[in-house]
Formats: structure tokens, sequence, C-alpha cells
């Protein structure tokens, strides 16, 4: 088991080298001088100059990338063209309200979709099979914005039963200690502003999470119908099992090995999909954030932000692994 | 040697003068007219099995025998209960100890199966859970059935792996079926199965997905726990050298229907249904001398005359004649036995030789030999 | 061993998927495939959307009575009221003035303008990269799947906006933004359509032989992989539908304001939504119901072509 993480992590490293050669060119790509682009349109001559200094810019090609890795390595991000804040800083300080709508979507994702998958994919073909089916269809081709806004105006703006935006009323006065709104009400137990922070994250999160309910829903009805015919479950069966039992120790144990993979994919998803749920709804996490250095090509922004989401990405996914070799012990062992 | 280990109650009695068709008291499992026709949305419908009445004695064993697609497999799921809700009819009766399993709730089928009825499937690298240990799916069956607690239900494991000639079943129980051979995945599945000593198993080709080496080893076992169970058997095979080795009463199936059963001792000595004497004439026997030619029966099982028509053996059949294709025929008893054939072959049969040993080339059941008597030495040795 | 009688033989005994079917990579899968699509109502529903879809997009002009974004009722909305249905503009106005409709109208145009190029590009590299990986094998192959792993780790969305960064907002940057984020897709799909070719049975029995490895990948293994691709390419084409409003929502998208663009609308009716919503629905549905249509298809193509779905 332990090699195999470290096989796995082994298999991160090129990735991240690659990636970060890809972003030294992607600077490098940009229109116009490259310190101006780290600087802003507004930068003084002097700054441009200590800029490409720093930075070494005016260096051979790859002396100028070991230094741009030297700088990744130790932190040094750069600050926002836009606000001028490190960029560093400001994805602490977002990082746990993109991390707690995730949660949040993928709880309604996950929650909602593997009973329904399990549902469909008990009897392919049955009317509630379509019906699940249907409806997942139109979950994958609704835009994550358009659903967003019509999330928005029918249940904020028309009926008025939830909040439009932010994550917290502004109103409320809590302490913050982990920036994880809810987990900060849990820690100093103020209940209201706790149930306020969940409220705030109803909208969005079943915004966010409609996609990955759709997948998630189709890779586990795909995957029951395909182990509701397997040997083992007709052995489960012949066994006078209970039918509960049957179903969650033969059946969701082994169809849940895809489902798993899939859960881990939809991160990709889900930090693309929180830049538009975000800004439609003023949650103010990283993909907010990133909205608004996108409109103002806040260079240093978008390269600091897409490293640290190819990097939670990818270690997602490593954990996805992980977990996989821990239910399935066929990877285990190979 | 033979005869005296015909005894006690639930062991099989070895009489080859007992009637084919029983009914009398101590009847465990009847079925009566089972008919399964499969039905899928925009397609005809199939009649997999049709007509097939049978009974089992407590202890008796029982062979079905046929090609793939004959229904030997439909019935047991039948009778199971395991066939799909949907797509399948089911009709007739299973009495099983008074009660009709065919009738029953699901909830009841629970309680029966596992318990009463078990049954071994036949591929044993796909009939296992990969993602759970052995010893959970050996005791979860023991514990859905009795009232016990993990560690007694543990031990029982420990007993039910040894006794399927498991080495060191104390440490198999933590581990997945991955990392056991297909025979070794079989005996657990046999173990499963004889977990609550079932009064009726049901073994469903249990060899054919093995190697040819570990084939009679199986079979071994099975032969020997079921003698020690004293449980009923039904062996469902293609391999007519199983049945000579293990099975009192033959029923040999055609496509859905039973064409011909009987004791073994007859049925082997003298096949009479054109069929059976195909499938005798295709085995190779130690009576006959070496370098004869094995005969195998011509066309294929996809070569039917629907039997509402007449004979579904009619395309392959060198014995028949002009009513065969006019009228279906019906399971008459004639004899010794019942028959389903107008022109059935005489006795003595096409072979001849009536005290061979049908040897089956792959399995040392061959050694067995034909006349209702057991001289595997693993049987002996089980004896009390 | 097969049971033809018996129903529930598939699980036991289905045939190996590709390897019987699959030594004439044409006609039989093919016409059977079409078989089974004329008889399935999602593809026809589909195919509808999608014919309806082309159908407006080539027609635009022919169809919609106002050019796109002619703003000759600029004076007619304000901040608070944009004119909803009535004589002469069914939908009514945009905010700026423009006849809804013909905006709509145009818009498929540039959805399916920017959607077939970008998922044409992306093939066309993507299938060229999987396909060096899948037939060379070794070296070429990590070097390859490394390259896609490093495109992977990047979301789509976020793969599209860098592009579009260094690119500068026009149509093209969007098309090639659009076709990036699907590379990796097409190169890992033929790879593995690929490498599970190579392994099958006749690909084998190719090489026994003594058929040489240029013409069995070119004349056996590439053939059978294209039923998937084209699955791939229909389904992508309704993502890149999608990620092209998406980008124009985050104002990465066209920026010539003469053209129309659903996003765009979306995005510009954001602000008078509480008042006028049509004026984001329609935009909405419209990107929603072609999408549809490429789903539609691309799944029940999928179903068509999968010799193991007989459903």
């Amino acid at each position: 088991m332990l090699r195999f993480v470290v096989r796995r992590i082994g298999l991160m490293i090129p990735v991240l080298i690659g990636l970060s050669i890809l972003l030294f060119v992607w600077i490098r790509a940009l229109p116009g001088d490259p310190a101006r682009a780290l600087l802003g349109q507004r930068a003084t001559p002097e700054a441009i100059e200590r800029v490409s200094e720093v930075y070494g810019f005016n260096d051979p090609l790859l002396q100028q990338y070991f230094t741009y890795v030297g700088r990744l390595l130790q932190g040094d991000f750069g600050t926002s063209t836009r606000d001028g804040r490190g960029v560093v800083t400001t994805f602490v300080e977002q990082f746990p309200a993109t991390v707690e709508l995730s949660i949040a979507a993928l709880l309604f994702a996950v929650i909602l979709g593997i009973p329904l998958g399990y549902w469909a994919g008990r009897r392919t073909g049955g009317w509630i099979d379509n019906l699940v089916v249907s409806g997942s269809l139109l979950g994958v081709v609704t835009p994550v914005f358009f659903l967003a806004i019509l999330l928005k105006l029918v249940f904020a703006d028309w009926l008025g039963w939830l909040p439009t935006s932010r994550r917290q009323d502004a109103r409320i006065d809590a302490t913050h200690i982990t920036n994880f709104y809810v987990l900060d009400g849990l820690l100093t137990r103020e209940w209201d502003a706790m149930w306020d922070a969940v409220v705030h994250l109803v909208l969005p999160g079943i915004a966010l999470g409609t996609i990955p309910l759709a997948i998630i829903v189709r890779i586990t009805r795909a995957s029951v119908a395909e182990v509701i015919g397997e040997d083992y479950v007709r052995t489960a069966n012949s066994k006078g099992l209970n039918p509960s039992t049957v179903r969650n120790r033969h059946v969701l144990r082994n169809a849940m090995l895809p489902v798993m993979t899939t859960i881990g994919l939809q991160t990709g998803l889900l930090l693309s999909g929180a830049v538009l749920t975000e800004t439609v709804f003023e949650f103010n996490g990283i993909g907010r954030y990133l909205y608004l250095s996108i409109s103002q090509l806040d260079y240093p922004v978008l390269q600091g932000y897409i490293l640290f989401i190819a990097l939670i990405y990818s270690l997602v996914n490593l954990l996805v692994d992980v977990s996989y070799g821990l239910i399935d012990p066929r990877v285990r062992v190979s | 040697m033979s005869e005296d280990i015909v005894q006690g109650p639930g062991l099989r009695t070895q009489d080859d003068a007992r009637p084919a068709h029983p009914g009398s008291d101590d009847s465990l499992l009847s079925v009566q007219d089972l008919r399964v026709v499969f039905t899928r949305r925009g397609e005809k419908s199939t009649v997999a099995v049709d007509e097939v009445s049978f009974d089992i004695r407590r202890g008796e064993h029982l062979g079905l025998v046929g090609e793939s697609g004959s229904g030997k497999s439909v019935t047991s799921l039948a009778i199971m209960g395991l066939l799909p809700a949907r797509g399948a009819e089911v009709s007739g009766k299973a009495v099983f100890d008074g009660e009709d399993l065919l009738a029953a709730s699901s909830r009841r089928m629970r309680e029966v199966r596992g318990r009463d009825i078990a049954m071994v499937f036949q591929d044993p690298m796909t009939s296992l859970n990969p993602v759970v240990t052995i010893g959970t799916q050996i005791s979860e069956v023991i514990r859905s059935h009795r009232q016990v607690d993990k560690n007694e239900a543990r031990e029982r494991a420990v007993d039910l792996l040894g006794r399927v000639s498991i080495p060191d079943p104390g440490r198999r129980l933590k581990e997945y079926p991955h990392q056991l051979s297909g025979g070794m995945r079989q005996r657990v599945l046999i173990a499963i199965a004889l977990a609550n000593e079932p009064r009726l198993l049901i073994a469903d080709e249990p060899t054919t997905a093995l190697d040819v080496t570990i084939q009679a080893q199986i079979l071994e076992i099975l032969k020997a726990v079921v003698v020690e169970t004293g449980s009923a058997l039904i062996m469902i095979t293609h391999d007519l050298g199983v049945v000579a080795g293990l099975c009192d009463t033959v029923h040999v199936m055609y496509q859905g229907r039973v064409v011909e059963s009987a004791a073994r001792r007859p049925l082997f000595a003298t096949p009479r249904h054109p069929y059976t004497g195909g499938l005798l004439a295709s085995v190779p026997r130690l009576d006959t001398p070496r370098g004869g030619k094995l005969l195998p029966i011509p066309g294929s099982p996809t070569d039917v005359l629907p039997w509402a028509q007449g004979c579904a053996f009619v395309p392959r059949c060198p014995n028949s004649i002009d009513v065969c294709s006019q009228h279906p025929p019906a399971l008459e008893p004639e004899g010794d036995r019942s028959l389903r054939c107008y022109n059935p072959l005489d006795d003595p049969p096409v072979r001849g030789a009536t005290d061979g040993l049908p040897q089956h080339s792959r399995t040392t059941t061959a050694a067995s030999s034909l006349d209702g008597r057991d001289e595997s030495p693993s049987f002996d040795r089980k004896q009390p | 061993m097969t049971m033809p009688m018996d129903p529930l033989a598939p699980t036991l005994s289905s045939p190996a998927p590709g390897a019987d079917d699959s030594n004439a990579p044409g006609t039989s899968l093919w016409l059977g495939a079409w078989r089974r699509l004329r008889r399935n109502p999602a593809a026809i529903i589909g195919g509808a959307l999608i014919l309806a879809f082309v159908l407006v997009a080539v027609f635009a002009p022919l169809i919609a009575q106002y050019p796109a974004n002619s703003t000759q009722w600029s004076d007619e909305v304000s901040l608070t009221s944009v004119p909803g249905p009535r004589e002469g503009n069914i939908l009514g106005l945009d905010r700026y003035g423009s006849d809804l409709f013909s905006q709509l109208i145009y818009g498929a145009r540039q959805s399916l303008i920017v959607g077939v190029v970008s998922t044409v590009l992306g093939l066309v590299f993507g299938a060229t990269l999987g396909i060096i990986a899948g037939g060379l094998g070794s070296w070429a192959d990590t070097i390859v799947m490394r390259i896609v792993d490093i495109m992977l780790s990047v979301p789509s969305l976020l793969l599209a906006v860098s592009i579009v960064a260094v690119l500068g907002q026009n149509r093209y940057a969007v098309m090639i933004a659009i076709a990036a984020a699907q590379i990796p897709i097409f190169a890992r799909l033929l790879r593995g359509t690929m490498l599970s070719q190579s392994r099958s049975d006749y690909v084998l029995a190719a090489t026994s032989l003594g058929l040489r490895r240029k013409s069995i990948v070119l004349g056996h293994v590439l053939p059978n992989s294209l039923g998937p691709t084209i699955v791939q390419a229909t389904l992508n084409l309704s993502t890149a539908i999608i990620e092209v409003a998406a980008l124009s929502f985050l104002g990465l998208g066209e920026s010539d304001p003469a053209v129309a663009e659903w996003g765009r609308m979306l995005v510009a009716a954001q602000d008078r939504f509480d008042s006028s919503p049509q004026l984001a629905l329609w935009p909405g549905f419209a990107i929603a119901v072609s999408a549809l249509g490429f789903t539609l298809l691309g799944e029940a193509l999928r179903e068509a072509l999968d010799p193991k779905g007989r459903r």
C-alpha cells in the first residue's frame, strides 16, 4: 500500500514540472513585456526595471526558468496587479470559502446521485430509469451560470426563501477562526451564524452540484446495472441474505469503485464551475476572485491560482486513488 | 463392499430397482410441470423450460443432464426463485417439504435459500464478491440464518473450510477471492453452500470452469461433503462422466424438456432416447477397444424444431420417423424409465456394452463403475 | 460455450466485445448501428434538434427579421423596462434595443461555428497525439501521456481562460482555447481504444500472419477506434457550445459587438433580471437545447455502436 502511494506521488512530479514550464512559457507569451504583465498597465518604468531584475527577465531563458521555479518554491507568487495583495495571502484567505462551497455541492451531488443512480440502475429501462436518465441529461446540458441565475431568480428574488448572495448576512457579526464559516460557527458555538452560513450555501451548492450530480447519477446507474448482473450477486441472493446486505455489501461496494474515481474527477469541474457560480452569487471564494482577475487581466493572480488549483486537483485525485485502493483489495496488491 | 455403505436416515440409498418416478413419502422436492418463459420487450418470448417434472427424495442424488441451453440451469434457478422478477414467467409447482416454493413469498424464499436449499455455481472466478473477504462471505450466510455471534460464525467458517480441504483455513478467512486459485474458490463456494447443512444442494456445472486436473478433486470433495451431511443433491451437468460417479437417478433434458429419465444403471446400460444414446456414444468408455471412434451427435443444439411442432431433436436425430416432426411426443413411462420418443433405440443399445465404464476423459470419476456401486475411496472413508 | 436459448447467457458468455465482429471494420457494425439508431427515440430527437439548430444557423439571415445588433429601438429600452413580445418583435427587444428573436437566431450561427471549429481542431490535434501514443507505444506513449496529464491537471475552463489571456479577446482565441481543452480528451480516448484493440485477438492473428505493424494499425486498429471517437466528438460539441457561453460570461468571449452571442446575451441580461427575466431565459434555453441535441445523439450513438449494448 505504501509503495502504491509513493509511486502515485512519483507520477505527480513530472506533471508539476511540466506545469511550471507551461506557466513559465505562458507568462513569456503574454502580450507585451512580461514584467509589465506581472505588474499591470499602470506600473512605473522603475518598478518594471526592478521586477525584470528580480525575475531575471534579461537572463538567458533557461536561467530565467530556474529563477522562476526557485521563486515559486520559496512561495513567492507575486502580488495582484489589481489590489496589490499577495497572491498566496488572498488564496489562503479565500480558499476555505470555495472548499466549503465545493463540499456543499459534492454533498448535494453524492447524497442525491448515488440513491438515484442505484434506483435507476436496478431496473434499466423502467420508468424510474427513464425519468432519472432524462433528468440527468438536462442537468448536464444546462450551463452552470444559467442554472445559478435561474435558482437565484426563483428562490431568492421571487420567493425570497434563500439569500441572494454572499457567504453570510452582513448584519451577523461572526467570529472567524478558520474562514470555513460553517466550521467557525461550530467552533464558536454561534449557532445563528453557522445556520446563516449553511443557508447561504444552499443555492450556490445546488447550482455548482448539478452537473456533478448528473454525472454521478449516470455512472452509478451504469455501474449498478452491470454489478447487479454479476455472478457474485446471484451467489449472494442464493444465500438468502437480507436485501439490504445484498445491496450494501455486494452491489454497492462493487458499484462504488468507478463512482469513486468519478467523484475525484469532479473536483476539476467544481473548481471551474466555482468561478461561474461564485460570480453569480457574489460568493467570496477563489472563483470570484479569479473572475475579477480575469476581467482585469491580473496575470500574477491567474498564474498563481492556476498552479494552486492544478496542485489541489492532482492531490485530490491522488487521495481518490489511494482510497480506491482501500476499498478494492485487488489494487492494493498489484 | 458397496451394499453395506447404504445406511442411516438422510443418506442416499443405492437401489437400482427403485422406480424412476418416485412419489414416495420421503419426497423432499417435487417439481411438477415446471414451465419458464422468457419475455423481452420487443422480442418473441422463449420457452426455456417446459413440462419438467421430477422428484427427489431425502439424500438422493439426481442428475440433470443436457447440453448448453437445454434449460437445466434455468430449472434450478426457478426452483431457487432466482430468476429475474421481470422477463421470466414461471409456472408449475416445486413442492419442497410440503410447501410450494414457486408460490412462496420472497421473504419466505430468503429463509429457504442458503438454509434449506443451497447452490454451487458454475464459475468460481466470478461467483465470489471480489471486495469482501472469504471469511465474511462464509459467515454472512451462517449469521443470516442462525442466531450466532461473530466468533461462533468464524469458528464454523474455519471448520467448513477445513472440511472442503482448504489448508490453513484460519488464514484464508482474511483473504480476498483474488488471492485464491479457481479450485480453492470453488471449495469456498461449496463451503458457503454447506454452511447451514442444507437438505438440498444444487450444483450447477460445478467443475466446468475449472482446470482438468482440479475437476476431479472438486468432485470428490463435493461428493464427500454431501454424503457426510446427508443432503440431497441435484447435479446439473453436461458431463455424463460426472453423473456416472455420483447420481442415483438421471434426467436428460433437451431444449427445455426432459426426454429420458431413469435410474443411473439402466440409463447408461441401455439408453433409449436417441439423444441419450448420442451423448453416451460421444463419450469415451473404457470398455470399447482403444482407437475406436467416438461418435459426435451431428448438428448443433441450435438446429431445433419447436416443441409445438414435433420433437425438437428431429433435425439431429438418426432415428426420426415421419410422426416425429408432426406431433410433439409426450413423456411416458416405459418399463424402468420415462421416455419422450416415438422411435426409441432398441435395447441393447448402440454400443452393446452393458457394464462398461463411461470414462469421461477429464475426470477420475470415470473410475467409478456404472452399476450403482460407488467405489471411490473418499466415499468409503466418509462412512461412519 | 454459448447458450443460444438461454436469456441469462449474456452475462456468462457474451463474446469479447470487438473480438469477433471487428475483423471487418465496417459494414456490419455501422449498418447495425444505423438500424439501432433509427429505432432509438433519443437519437431521433437529438438528430432533429441538431438539424433544426444547423438550419437556423445557416439560414439565419432568412429567418431573422432584422440584422444582428441593429439596436434600432434603443430609445424604447430603459433601465427598468424592456418591451416584451409585441407586433414586429415576437420575443420583444433585448436590453440594447435590438430584436430579441433575431439576436437568438444569429446567436445560433456563432455557437455552431465556434463549436464545430473548436471540436474539429481538438479532434485533429488530440487524435494525432493519441495515435502517436497508441500506435508507436513505448517512449512516445510516455511523453504524450505526461503531456495529457499536465493538460488535464488544469480544469478545462481555466485552461481556456489562460489561452484567451495570451491570444487576446477574439473568436479565434475562443476557438483555440476550447479546442485546447478537448485535446487531452481525444488523445486519451484514442490511445486507450487503440491499445485495447492492439491487445485483441484479431490483431494478434494479423501479427501472426506476418502483417506489418503499420498496416495493422492503419488497416485494423484505427478503423475500429473510429466509433468511440465519433461518439466523443458529438458529446464534445455539446460541451463546446456551453463553454463558448461560459467564456463570454467571464468576459473573454467574442469582443465584436456586432456579433450576437448567447453567452453574452445572458450576461447582459443579468442586471435586468428582476424586471425582464425573458432576456436571460431565451438565450439560456437556446444553449441548453442545442447542447441537449448533441448530447442525445452522442449517447444514442454510443449505445448503437456498442456491440454489447443490445438494449
